[in-house]
């Protein structure tokens, strides 16, 4: 293959990578967004997300349009739990103690789920054969339909409901000013509960996602994705929902263009080279505003 | 008749710092009461706890004759009692249109608050002109208003305004004064926190004065304006 012709499936590939980061991301960007928090334990909601469809693929003999649904359920009361045993309580206390909660939380979700579903990877099904589409040359497989198709219906719906819904609003609202929107008879816990669930709901679509293009899931398959999302959100500009999808498909990108065209063993040292730079030249980010402190 | 509102005893804290102290206070139906003290003094603090915002460590509100004190803030503006804050607080990433549907975010009477919020474009025509607009180019002035038209769209019984004159011009000023009156008259009870005592007490019936944290005087708000104390501390003479 030529250049042009790597460059170009390295895109498609990017994209969907990309967009697996872009959907977790969304939940780091939205919590922090609203409590200033780094979710460290948002990666491991992550994980459950692709167990509760492998559970529900294999053992129920679900498909996987019916996993995904029930997963992103399922783990939407997870992260809605973890938020009120762990993080409530911590509502006005130093943020560093709620920083170090969440990393015991993701601790504990990832061991927790060693000693529940043995620590040994599991290979996820098959679940879109070996569908593969060559269009003009280039190769487009079922799972990476999937994935576009997936993320695009839940970035549109998730948008809808940020810029259009009541519920949105109020999430605006406390995300700009907790205070202010609870003046508004706004009931901010409940609001930030709710942050907490749609954010792990689309994590663990990422989740399932992630199964389904790499066959292959474990309890600690969180961790490097949670910080690619990580990277993914900063680089759009953290607290931004645009941000966060631009900056998940583009680092997609870099890495597929940095694996296709360097070497794989690059991939991982130029997402957080990408991190550095965005630190030291734009810590807001491509999208972010000017970095904005609550009054 | 029992007051509208009635504070007794309240002491709140933020940590060690004792910031209000046995406040005693009361607000009848139909009046507007204001509550004026130096920078510090606890006024931004007294509002917040009738908020709900902060929590009296002790003493009791009563709002209409429930208990109120410690609630939280949604069940407060569900109760009647809206404010608008120091610093107008607006959410200057939204439009016009969103913060005053906001206001509104405890009701779902679709009807009731189209009609409440003609009202506020009655009152602040220069609102509805800017109506898409991001609220946050607007300026101080249109801010101001538009934080009032906030606060009533909640439709309150009970409207809690904190410094509105703070930062406008003179001019301005004179017109949020002359709302405020206008709003009072239209049968919405007002509890005014000023620094700005000249002008408080003018369009106040009754005045409480506030210094650290301690409520020290109280009285009608002519008989206050005229106290040789109050001249000297507040009204420069
Ligand atoms: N968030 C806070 N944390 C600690 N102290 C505070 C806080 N807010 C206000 N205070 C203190 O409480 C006292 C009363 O403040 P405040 O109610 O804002 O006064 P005012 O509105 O009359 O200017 C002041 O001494 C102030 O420093
Ligand atoms: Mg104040």
């Amino acid at each position: 293959m030529d250049f042009f012709n790597v460059f170009v499936q390295q895109i498609i590939n990017g994209v969907s990578l990309g967009s697996i980061y872009a959907l977790i991301a969304l939940g780091y960007t939205m919590v922090y967004g609203i409590i200033k928090l780094i979710n460290f334990a948002h990666g491991d909601i992550y994980m459950v997300g692709a167990y509760v469809s492998f559970f529900a693929v294999t053992m129920a003999n679900m498909s996987i349009v019916p996993a995904l649904l029930i997963s992103m359920v399922v783990t939407a009361l997870l992260g809605m739990l973890v938020e009120r045993l762990a993080y409530a309580p911590l509502r006005h206390a130093p943020r560093i103690s709620v920083l170090i909660t969440a990393i015991g939380m993701s601790f504990l979700l990832e061991y927790g789920s060693m000693y529940f579903v043995s620590p040994t990877p599991r290979t996820f099904p098959e679940v879109m054969g070996n569908l593969a589409y060559n269009i003009g040359g280039f190769v487009i497989n079922g799972q990476q339909l999937l994935i576009f198709a997936i993320t695009t219906i839940l970035m549109i719906i998730l948008t809808y409901v940020v810029q259009k819904t009541k519920v949105g609003q109020a999430m605006r609202a406390v995300s700009f000013d907790t205070e202010t929107a609870q003046l508004m008879g706004i009931n901010a816990n409940r609001i930030i509960n709710f942050t907490f669930g749609i954010g792990s709901a689309l994590a663990a679509a990422g989740g399932v996602l992630v199964g389904v293009y790499y066959n292959s899931i474990d309890p600690l398959m969180g961790i490097m994705p949670g910080l690619k999302a990580f990277v993914a959100a900063v680089f759009g500009g953290i607290g931004s929902i645009p941000g966060a999808m631009a900056g998940g498909i583009m680092l997609g990108v870099i890495e597929a263009l940095v694996s296709g065209f360097i070497s794989s063993t690059f991939r991982d040292a130029a997402a957080f080279a990408i991190l550095i730079l965005v630190l030291l030249f734009r810590p807001s980010g491509i999208f972010g505003k000017a970095v904005r402190e609550k009054v | 008749m029992a007051a509208m509102l009635e504070m007794k005893d309240v002491n709140v804290f933020y940590g060690n710092i004792h910031a209000i102290q046995d406040v005693n206070l009361s607000v009848n139906q139909g009046e507007i009461v204001t509550l004026i003290g130096a920078n510090g003094a606890g006024k931004s603090t007294t509002l917040r706890t009738i908020s709900g915002l902060l929590k009296p460590k002790s003493g009791e509100i009563f709002f209409e004759g429930q208990p109120i004190g410690g609630q939280p803030a949604q069940n407060i503006v569900k109760a009647g009692i809206s404010q608008v804050p120091e610093g107008r607080r607006i959410f200057a990433n939204m439009t016009v249109l969103e913060n005053l549907e906001l206001g509104a975010y405890t009701r779902s009477d679709k009807d009731g608050i189209a009609a409440d919020m003609e009202v506020v474009f009655g009152r602040f025509p220069r609102l509805k002109e800017r109506l898409q607009q991001e609220a946050g180019t607007l300026s101080g002035g249109e801010q101001q208003m538009l934080a009032m038209g906030r606060a009533l769209m909640s439709r309150p019984k009970l409207l809690l305004l904190d410094e509105p004159s703070m930062g406008l011009a003179p001019i301005l000023i004179k017109e949020i004064f002359s709302i405020i009156s206008d709003i009072n008259a239209t049968g919405t009870t007002i509890l005014l926190v000023e620094q700005n005592a000249n002008m408080a007490l003018k369009v106040a019936h009754r005045a409480y004065v506030l210094e650290t944290g301690r409520i020290t005087l109280s009285g009608d708000a002519d008989e206050l304006a005229s106290s040789e104390a109050i001249r000297k501390a507040y009204l420069g003479g």
